[in-house]
């Protein structure tokens, strides 16, 4: 053999040597290194998860009348797997259903499409879910058609029904309490990533807004999973386990569907009173609080909607009305997503910083028509002048003009426009104290937190609005370029940062930039009541399973105290009092049996509507009852209203109706809501129970 | 030929014992052990999709048995004849070799399997595919060629060389005709090896590096590749391409050996084989079994065998006294390694798909009768290689 041939032995030997080595390689990776990957590949191409939904728990009322129910309805679904493979994409197969359902293709068509496939722009009418769930084009088929489809599955291929359970809101007693519920939906993508410690399945329901989502967790339940192992043809060689579903747990509330029916009939009525009287009347709230529990009673939010329309299935139309201005936004809570300058309800507020700041509340202090900040005449409601009356009956009248005085004065104390390092700012210290900045930590999503406009929100203001007032002439549309607001602007421009005079004066009567949501101004009338406990309001009161054993109880907890002594406090409720006895809430209260206390209010509201109208003023009326020993608190709120007084206080007056039991102008103890107080033991829950009339 | 018989005899008599005193020992363990695996691969490969069928679970088993069986017996006939002595009847196998060739061209005859029109079927359901064959024919007739006339310390001059690649050319042509690149790819690599190892000039085997270079950019090209294979080609490169076809199967493969771990599932208990997710698991995707239920350990086990069979294969081919000899050995060894590295790379996503078996593990008769004479030959020269 000569050294060539043996060279090329060697070479050849040493190339397939390094052929068997790069093998070991490959299959070292594939096995050792990158083995739980591909374990996990497998797993996803051999298994196959069957989800049997839970049944979910339900939503019931404090003496376990069903707020949110399930019931069986027919599902005519999609499969877009199927669909899709068909020539013309399934058009044919969808107008034939459509056509029997007697729906729109166009309709039809968007309820099939996944939400962001066609536009990222439309989200509403669209498949919330995934493409691998069958897509329900509705939950509420007829018996007969639902049976023509499964009959003739050669006309409707990859089209098929079945009965699920849908989520319904039965409105016992007429309720509507859209807000509060929320709704549930399709699991999306998007929650899929989110949830990492929730153990969502696939094709699950889940709570989508309110009690619905806030409660999500015990009212799912757990889907029953089986798991099969499949071949290559989808047929089933194994079983790998099976779980079954266990039911959701029910929710057991404070509300009492008695007296959420009286307070949205109270809150509708309130606005049609505000349009008789001229006004817009455009949204309202009422929100109803046990003061010694924290419990919400009864919780309306005007304008609102059919809570079903989610479970029907939404159109794009819908979808649309839902969050539309003109039909002034629906789906958006009042109580506690609704934010209004609580305006002369404030002055229980002020009434503490003024105690606080050491004015003597039995004094007597003079009510002119006007008084003069800087070079500007601050009116009195209504400009008229009232003399020198004690603190005690201006607060009853709601007198501005002693306001302005006693914080213009503190203003100047503080340092006026250049203030001291350390100023007291008795007004702010006391909304503080109040927590107006704060949510109330309610136990439901999406709560608003309220403004406070002190010293350094008012310096975050400025450095971001600076720019645009200081260039007001060329930043501004012509048509806001008024002698008023150029000046204005001018003015912002200077001390736009520093809190003026003015802004302290408006800030005592709950003016200017201050807003805060319905639900945080019941807080604070509670905590009035109640001797100046803070309490967390909570709609929650317990989970219990479907046999009946408590999961878990809730409570609410005390957020802190009010800011003022006991001695302020019973002064303020004693002026709170007389507001309904001889000030501002007296006509309103004429006659009415139990003792209430309360505050009216009405905000102005600056800017325009969408129609080029002056905004009109915002009705309060905040109070609690009965005055000797507090139990309830009440408020409501109308946007646009008008007069608190007239608008709001008549409404409150309803609702204290029905819970007392109020006919004509006496107390009938057998109509009483809660003769021994509300409920201290659960409920029995079950799906057919009505109100006991 | 009385005469060779009777050396033949003497040198026998010589080593005082008979020709399977002769076989390199370890060489034999190694390919026994290859066909142990095999068998229980193919019989785990098989067993539960035809319990599933309804069908004997024991149908694969057997015939495969039966194939090991008929490919011992040729292997041992091709260990009798002293392989010096099978010179003589190069041109005979080399003209039954493209013969059946041809006939698979012909309809009627051949019959398509795969996209490849390489078989040809036989009374009693048998099918029998001569490329296989055809393999053996090859590597014979070239190294006939290349050692004719060459003493150990010349090297064969060019005209020889061209000979022996034309003897090589015109079966690949017609297996390139069926077609089955695999084996054609897997062919091209041994002749490249023998005309390397002969001695030949080296201009001669960068040239054919190049030409196989070009071969496969023009067949890419101009469309000598039927449909399936430049899918099948694509699917190398980008898998997810075409999920339910070529693609399909690749990434299948090497979820399917990746899932196995270390020890595997146990045989009989892979899910992916026993669902039958990788498409001829039993022949040329074989490799995904072992993966799966024999896990790292059982694969390498494979892959180890493998080693030493090759590794003997070249001490063979080194201690052999002429360059016959020798070069059938190389051409027998890269056959086998790069038969073995195609399918096994190919079922770990390394090689793109082909339809090649694995060595003495794949089920099917005609590729298993050819590696079994190809072992037959190497034993046959260890055993007539003094000392």
């Amino acid at each position: 053999m000569n050294q060539r041939s043996r060279l090329s032995i060697l070479v050849t030997q040493v190339l397939i040597v390094s052929l068997m080595i790069a093998l070991f390689g490959r299959l070292f990776y594939l096995q050792i290194g990158a083995g739980d990957k591909y374990r996990d590949a497998a797993l996803s191409i051999q298994s196959r998860d069957i989800i049997t939904p839970a049944i979910r728990g339900l939503i019931v009322d404090s003496s376990g009348v069903p707020l949110a129910l399930n019931r069986v309805g027919l599902a005519v679904t999609v499969d877009r797997s199927i669909v899709d493979r068909q020539s013309d994409k399934g058009e044919l197969v969808l107008r034939r259903v459509a056509r029997l359902l007697g729906l729109k293709y166009g309709d039809v068509y968007l309820y099939t499409r996944l939400c962001g496939e066609l536009s990222k722009k439309v989200k509403a009418g669209c498949w919330t879910g995934t493409r691998y769930q069958p897509i329900p084009i509705t939950k509420d088929a007829d018996v007969n058609k639902a049976l023509q489809i499964v009959e003739r599955a050669d006309l409707f291929p990859g089209i098929s029904a079945a009965p699920v359970a849908v989520r319904n809101y039965p409105g016992n007693a007429g309720v509507n309490i859209a807000h509060v519920l929320g709704y549930v939906g399709p699991l999306t993508e998007e929650d899929m990533t989110m949830a990492v410690s929730k153990d969502y399945r696939r094709s699950e329901s889940i709570g989508k807004a309110g009690l619905e989502y806030q409660y999500d967790a015990y009212l799912r339940g757990k889907s029953g999973v089986r798991t099969v192992i499949v071949d290559r043809k989808e047929s089933v060689i194994d079983q790998a386990q099976n779980v079954k579903p266990i039911p959701g747990n029910h929710l057991v509330t404070s509300l009492d569907v008695r007296l959420q029916a009286s307070a949205e009939k109270a809150l509708a009525e309130s606005i049609v009173i505000a349009r008789k009287n001229g006004h817009r009347g455009d949204s309202g709230a009422a929100v109803a609080m046990d003061i010694k529990t924290g419990r919400i009673l009864a919780m309306a939010s005007y304008p609102t909607y059919d809570p079903n329309i989610w479970e029907k299935g939404l159109t794009a139309k819908q979808a649309t009305d839902l969050f539309s201005e003109s039909n002034g936004v629906p789906a958006l809570s009042r109580v506690l997503q609704g934010l209004f300058a609580p305006a002369s309800t404030f002055k229980a507020v002020s009434l503490v910083a003024a105690a606080n700041a050491g004015y003597n509340l039995n004094a007597s202090y003079s009510c002119p028509s006007s008084v003069k900040v800087g070079n500007i005449d601050f009116q009195n409601f209504e400009s008229r002048a009232q003399g020198t009356i004690t603190m005690k009956h201006a607060i009853a009248i709601s007198c501005d003009t002693i306001w302005y005085r006693i914080a213009y004065d503190a203003w100047l104390r503080d340092g006026g426009l250049s203030p001291k390092a350390k100023p007291n700012d008795y007004f702010f210290s006391a909304a503080r104290g109040f927590q107006i900045e704060e949510k109330t930590g309610i136990d439901l999503p999406a709560e608003s937190s309220g403004r406070l406009p002190d010293r350094k929100w008012r310096k975050a203001w400025f450095e971001k609005n600076k720019d645009y007032y200081c260039n007001y002439a060329k930043r501004a549309p012509k048509s806001q370029q008024t002698e008023f607001l150029l000046a204005l602007a001018k003015e912002n421009c200077v001390d736009g940062g520093t809190i003026r005079g003015g802004d302290a004066v408006n800030f005592s009567i709950g003016q200017g930039d201050t807003v805060i949501t319905p639900l945080k101004l019941l807080q604070m009338y509670a905590a009035i009541a109640d001797n100046g406990n803070i309490r967390k309001p909570i709609i929650g009161k317990a989970v219990v399973t479907s046999s009946g054993k408590v999961v878990e109880k809730f409570h609410s907890t005390v957020l802190g105290k009010l800011p003022a002594s006991i001695k302020t406090l019973k002064f303020l409720q004693g002026a709170l009092r007389e507001v309904v006895t001889g000030g501002t809430a007296a006509a309103s209260f004429a006659g009415f049996p139990v003792s209430i206390s309360g505050k009216t209010g009405t905000a102005e509201v600056f800017g325009l509507n969408s129609d080029g109208s002056k905004k009109d003023n915002t009705s309060w009326f905040a109070s609690y009852g009965p005055s000797e020993k507090p139990r309830y608190a009440v408020v409501m709120m109308v946007s646009q209203g008008g007069f608190g007084s007239s608008v709001s206080a008549v409404g409150v007056r309803k609702i204290y109706e029905t819970l007392f039991g109020v006919v004509g102008n006496r107390v009938d103890p057998k109509k009483a809501l809660f003769p021994k107080g509300p409920p201290k033991t659960l409920p029995r829950i079950s799906p057919t129970l009505k109100v006991v009339k | 030929m009385s005469t060779i018989t009777s050396q033949n005899q003497r040198r026998r008599n010589r080593k005082r014992g008979s020709i399977l005193k002769g076989f390199d020992p370890l060489l034999s363990v190694a390919i026994v052990g290859l066909l142990v695996i095999g068998t229980l691969l193919v019989y785990a490969a098989t067993k539960p999709w035809y319990v599933s069928l309804g069908l004997d679970p024991e149908y694969y088993l057997k015939r495969h048995v039966i194939n090991i069986v008929i490919g011992g017996c040729l292997a041992l006939s091709a260990t009798l004849i002293d392989y010096r002595l099978i010179r003589a009847y190069t041109p005979i196998l080399w003209g039954a070799g493209v013969l059946g060739l041809i006939a698979v061209l012909i309809p009627g005859i051949g019959s398509t399997v795969n996209g490849a029109r390489a078989w040809i079927s036989l009374p009693g359901g048998f099918q029998i595919q001569p490329a296989e064959l055809v393999k053996i024919s090859i590597i014979i007739g070239i190294a006939v060629i290349l050692s004719e006339g060459v003493h150990d310390r010349e090297e064969p001059n060019n005209k020889t060389v061209a000979q022996a690649l034309a003897v090589a050319a015109f079966p690949i042509f017609l297996i390139l005709l069926q077609p089955d690149m695999g084996t054609v790819i897997i062919i091209s690599a041994s002749v490249l090896t023998i005309v390397a190892v002969s001695g030949a000039s080296s201009r001669w085997v960068i040239g054919l590096l190049f030409v196989a270079l070009l071969g496969s950019f023009t067949a890419v090209k101009v469309g000598v590749l039927s449909d399936y294979q430049v899918k099948r080609l694509q699917s190398f490169v980008n898998p997810s391409a075409d999920p339910q076809q070529s693609g399909y199967q690749l990434r299948q493969s090497r979820i399917t050996v990746g899932s196995g771990g270390l020890l595997g599932k146990g045989l009989f208990n892979g899910p992916q084989t026993n669902g039958r997710f990788v498409p001829e698991q039993h022949t040329d995707f074989i490799f995904t079994v072992a993966g799966e239920e024999l896990g790292f350990a059982g694969s390498s086990l494979i892959l180890i065998l493998y080693l030493i069979v090759l590794l003997r294969g070249f001490r063979i081919a080194r201690r052999s006294e002429d360059l016959f000899g020798r070069l059938v050995c190389i051409g027998v060894i890269s056959w086998f390694a790069f038969q073995a590295f195609e399918n096994i790379g190919m079922t770990m996503g390394l090689m793109p798909m082909t339809g090649v078996p694995l060595p003495f593990v794949s089920y099917g008769g005609s590729s298993m009768f050819a590696n079994l004479i190809g072992v037959g030959l190497l034993q046959n020269i260890h055993a007539r290689t003094r000392g």
